[in-house]
């Protein structure tokens, strides 16, 4: 057993402690620890995108942090996107445009998607799909997902200008 | 109980629209709960010592440093994995891939394995496991293999098929031959011909979510094992047999599945995580890297193709022969066979043959891949079929319909055509506005076709009615791709009620009979049938309840749109009854409504597909990007068509990184370079365009709604469709995939030494 150490963070909006061993994945930590499995491994080496969450508003792989790095920082991950018991708009686009199918790399495409309507709420084709290349999606061939984040940006525009 | 599986014509209310899917909530909020996602209570972590050899004797292995370490709980070999398998040598072979016993056969493969509290001490014990390895001869190419001078792989393989039985063992497993007519005569009577050979690279399935499992196992063989799978029952059948365990006794549940397009049909480390579980009395949970996904696991074969056609001036195929070699890893497999099954089943064509090599090499073993072998088979034969419209100076999709096959066409593996899409498909890609869009400079614009079987197979079905009318729907089969949406509109449509009243689930092995794997696009078609004759089953239960509670004969009570109706003379008063009335009353008419299915669903309608590819190729570095594509599709039936145009997308997406990128590089050691989503790059956002689709709809007679399986046929024309398009930008005719930049640049300079 590897020695740990005590890291606290900001994890969807509540405090959060956990101690992880020095070596430890941010990743790993947030599954196993905090017990946050909405965050997925599909690769452990920064190149699927499906641990995607954002650090202190940033949009990183979170396989490729050390848990201990956390310390301090806030964390946003899938779990803390629908707020008050409504799905955020990207969730239900999701659902409404089938933007999914096995559904394993969906966490971190919805977490890439919302940090580019975070910076860009009005983004074109091209900028969606530059923005969403970082996350690896095998069943959909991407049509749908690109389609649904499409539909939520001009639904929150909508919505921001009601 | 016999069913009639007829297609019946009829308007459907639910079915052909689109609904949410029921795991979608779920899926969007991070509550959906995949193979990793499990936990016990006192789980170790299990990993797996691979071999770094791409073949080796494996002289010793000391596990004597690893069972001291602190922490350790047990470490296993072959020996904890006695042969049990009596004979079965399917079965060995599967045994002999989970773990290596006396030899390591490819790079990744399974030596020894240990269960640890924690990652860490578990990774630090497999450190202490001293293999002592002798290295011996290797070969990874699939020709090479074949030569005489190749390495032997088994002393035990004699090729099958050939005449007389070979004296010498040798890498080739077996020879497959199959087709119709006379060839020779066929083509003395050609004005054309056309030869060329091919090649394709080793890719794998490329699924997001590794191998993932937790497994428990008593002393007294109760065992549970929770599994990313394509079919738990029969990994639930494999896994008792491997380990000695009974079937009744081992429960395993699948878990979500993160993408399996057929590698999810084999059993790696499952085995390894009971037998660990076994010895030390805790829950194993094991989760693979990606480096051992690709090391590992069962990606499709590569091969070496040659295709001769001989045609008429007008077109008209003579004859054509193809002969496949394929390799299957380093056990047997019969994918040059399926090959054969699928080279030229787009085809009308009288004199036809193809000859299988199936061929072992020191690679994994191969597992199936969406639509296995048909794809590289279509590469082949779709190039060849564009380079005989050149030499003919006819347009390609011209020279396709001249020799298409129809219902009546015998099929070069056997079967005389029922009614088939092939011909539709191609006259609807002849009149989609795709084909007259133009293209831009150093643009090009590439046709091919598709085949795929579709399978049925073993399938039981539960349909329970709660009190409150609702339904519970308990399926067998694994949901990939959006079946349990489908099958819940399906029961809906047979009981006449909502969508949202229904909600399908995939039950575990002790709930239900046994179900086969979702492969062969089976799911929707297969639990689909029996979906429906449960359906109608627990309709005839409610009849007789409607009748019980009105005290009339049940033969006067008839079901139409989710009500009993009274029909009998004397009747016509008495108010229909719903559903829900008759469900909130079963308690006193006779206990609980349900109906059962068990069927092994036969009559799977073929799947046929033409693609369109555009495709711009740039001359300075030779990279291929696709600038537009469409997919036409045979559905039979639509049953919610969001999730027949995904299967459509994503297969055509993994068919063009196929064509353009993805291949297994392995180096002059044996061992597999690029083991990595960095190195073997799978199409990302920025690489595509939109795909655009078409279902068609010709009705599979030999299911009620028509439905045909539509997972698989999607991937199989890509990669002519890309080549015959990069031809027509570049002029260049690649003969090798992936049809990568460095490839497509080496054949542009050779072009233009030529002059």
């Amino acid at each position: 057993m590897s020695k740990s150490t005590l890291v606290s963070t900001t994890v969807n909006g509540d405090a959060v402690e956990f101690a992880c061993p020095t070596d430890e994945s941010l990743m790993t930590a947030l599954r196993d620890r905090v017990g946050l499995t909405g965050v997925k491994e599909g690769c452990g080496t920064g190149d699927c995108g499906a641990c995607s969450i954002s650090l202190d508003g940033r949009l990183v792989c979170s396989c490729i942090v050390l848990g201990v790095e956390a310390e301090g920082r806030t964390i946003e991950t899938v779990e803390g996107l629908s707020q008050n018991g409504d799905l955020h708009p990207l969730q239900q686009n999701f659902i409404d445009h089938a933007a999914l199918q096995c559904g394993i790399c969906t966490p971190g495409f919805l977490v890439a998607a919302k940090a580019l309507l975070d910076r860009n709420p009005n983004p074109n084709e091209s900028e969606i799909r530059y923005a969403l290349a970082g996350n690896l999606c095998r069943c959909t061939g991407y049509d749908k997902i690109v389609r649904a984040v499409q539909a939520t940006a001009k639904d929150m525009r909508k919505k921001g200008r009601s | 109980m016999a069913h009639d599986n007829s297609y019946v014509d009829k308007k459907f209310n639910v079915v052909g629209t689109r609904f949410n899917r029921p795991d979608g909530i779920d899926k969007v909020t991070g509550k959906a709960r995949y193979g990793a996602d499990a936990s016990a209570p006192g789980q170790l972590v299990g990993k797996v010592l691979r071999s770094p050899h791409a073949h080796a004797q494996i002289l010793k292995i000391n596990t004597s440093k690893a069972e001291k370490l602190q922490g350790v709980k047990s470490v296993i070999t072959f020996q904890d994995l006695p042969d049990l398998t009596g004979g079965d040598q399917g079965m060995a072979d599967i045994l002999e891939n989970c773990m290596a016993r006396g030899r390591a056969l490819y790079d990744g493969h399974a030596v020894a394995a240990v269960a640890a509290v924690d990652e860490q001490t578990a990774a630090k014990a497999l450190k202490l496991i001293d293999v002592k390895y002798k290295k011996l001869p290797h070969v990874t190419d699939v020709d090479e293999a074949m030569l005489p001078t190749a390495p032997v792989i088994h002393d035990r393989i004699f090729t099958r098929g050939v005449e007389p039985k070979p004296t010498k063992p040798s890498n080739i497993s077996s020879r497959t031959e199959m087709g119709n007519g006379d060839v020779d005569a066929g083509f003395a009577q050609a004005d054309v011909i056309i030869e060329h050979s091919f090649k394709t690279e080793q890719t794998h399935q490329g699924y997001i979510e590794p191998h993932a499992c937790l497994a428990s196992v008593n002393p007294d063989g109760t065992s549970e094992l929770w599994v990313t799978t394509q079919g738990h029952f029969v990994f639930r059948n494999v896994c008792a047999g491997l380990l000695g365990l009974d079937i009744a006794k081992l429960k395993v549940t699948s878990s979500e599945i993160g993408g399996g397009f057929g590698g999810k049909t084999h059993v790696w480390v499952e085995p390894i995580a009971l037998a660990l579980s076994r010895k030390a009395n805790r829950p194993v949970k094991m989760v693979m890297s990606r480096d051992e996904v690709f090391r590992a696991t069962g990606p499709t074969s590569s091969t070496s193709i040659d295709v001769k056609l001989g045609a008429k001036k007008n077109g008209q195929i003579t004859a054509a022969v193809a002969e496949l070699r394929y390799q299957g890893g380093a056990f047997p497999g019969n994918w040059a066979m399926l090959a054969c099954m699928t080279a030229f089943a787009c085809y009308d064509i009288k004199n036809n043959k193809s000859i299988g090599w199936d061929v072992l090499v020191n690679r994994p073993k191969v597992a199936a891949y969406r639509a296995p072998s048909a794809p590289m088979a279509a590469f082949a034969v779709e190039s060849a079929m564009d380079m005989l419209a050149k030499e003919l100076r006819m347009k390609a999709i011209d020279v396709r319909l001249k020799n298409v096959a129809r219902e009546g066409t015998l099929a070069p593996y056997g079967p005389t055509y029922g009614p088939i899409g092939i011909e539709d498909t191609l006259k609807a890609v002849k009149a989609h506005p795709h084909m007259r869009a133009k293209l831009k400079p150093n643009q090009g614009r590439g046709v091919a076709c598709g085949f795929w079987f579709n399978i049925g197979g073993q399938t039981s079905t539960d349909l329970n009615i709660g009190v409150d009318g609702t339904v519970n729907l308990a399926v067998g089969t694994v949901d990939v791709g959006g079946s349990r949406s489908s099958l819940a509109m399906i029961a809906a449509e047979e009981l006449g009620i909502d969508y949202e009243d229904v909600k399908a689930n995939i039950a575990d092995t002790t709930s239900l009979g046994h179900n086969d794997m979702t492969e062969g696009s089976r799911g929707t078609f297969s639990s689909g049938m029996a979906t429906i004759y449960a359906a109608r089953e627990a309709i005839e239960v409610l009849k007789q309840r409607a009748a019980i509670t009105w005290g009339i004969p049940v033969e006067d009570v008839a079901w139409e749109a989710g009500h009993a109706v009274a029909t009998g003379k004397g009747h016509g008063n008495l108010p229909k009854l719903s559903l829900r009335e008759i469900a909130a009353k079963s308690g006193r008419t006779g206990g609980p409504i349900a109906g059962h299915n068990e069927v092994t669903a036969d009559g799977a309608g073929m799947g046929f597909a033409s693609h369109i590819c555009d495709v711009e190729v740039d001359p300075e570095t030779g990279r291929s990007t696709i600038v537009r594509y469409t997919v036409v599709q045979d559905a039979g039936k639509a049953i919610n068509p969001d999730y027949v145009e995904g299967q459509f997308q994503g297969g055509a997406t993994q068919g063009i990184g196929w064509a353009l990128n993805e291949e297994y590089i392995y180096g002059a050691d044996g061992r597999l370079q690029n083991p990595g989503f960095l190195d073997y790059r799978i199409p990302v956002c920025s690489d595509l365009p939109f795909i655009d689709t078409k279902i068609l709809e010709i009705p599979n007679p030999s299911h009620p709604y028509g439905v045909r399986g539509v997972g698989e046929t999607s991937i199989v024309p890509p990669l002519a469709a890309v080549a015959n398009a990069i031809a027509n930008a570049a002029g260049v005719r690649m003969g090798h995939a992936p049809m990568s930049p460095p490839r497509v640049l080496a054949a542009l300079d050779a072009m233009e030494n030529a002059g």
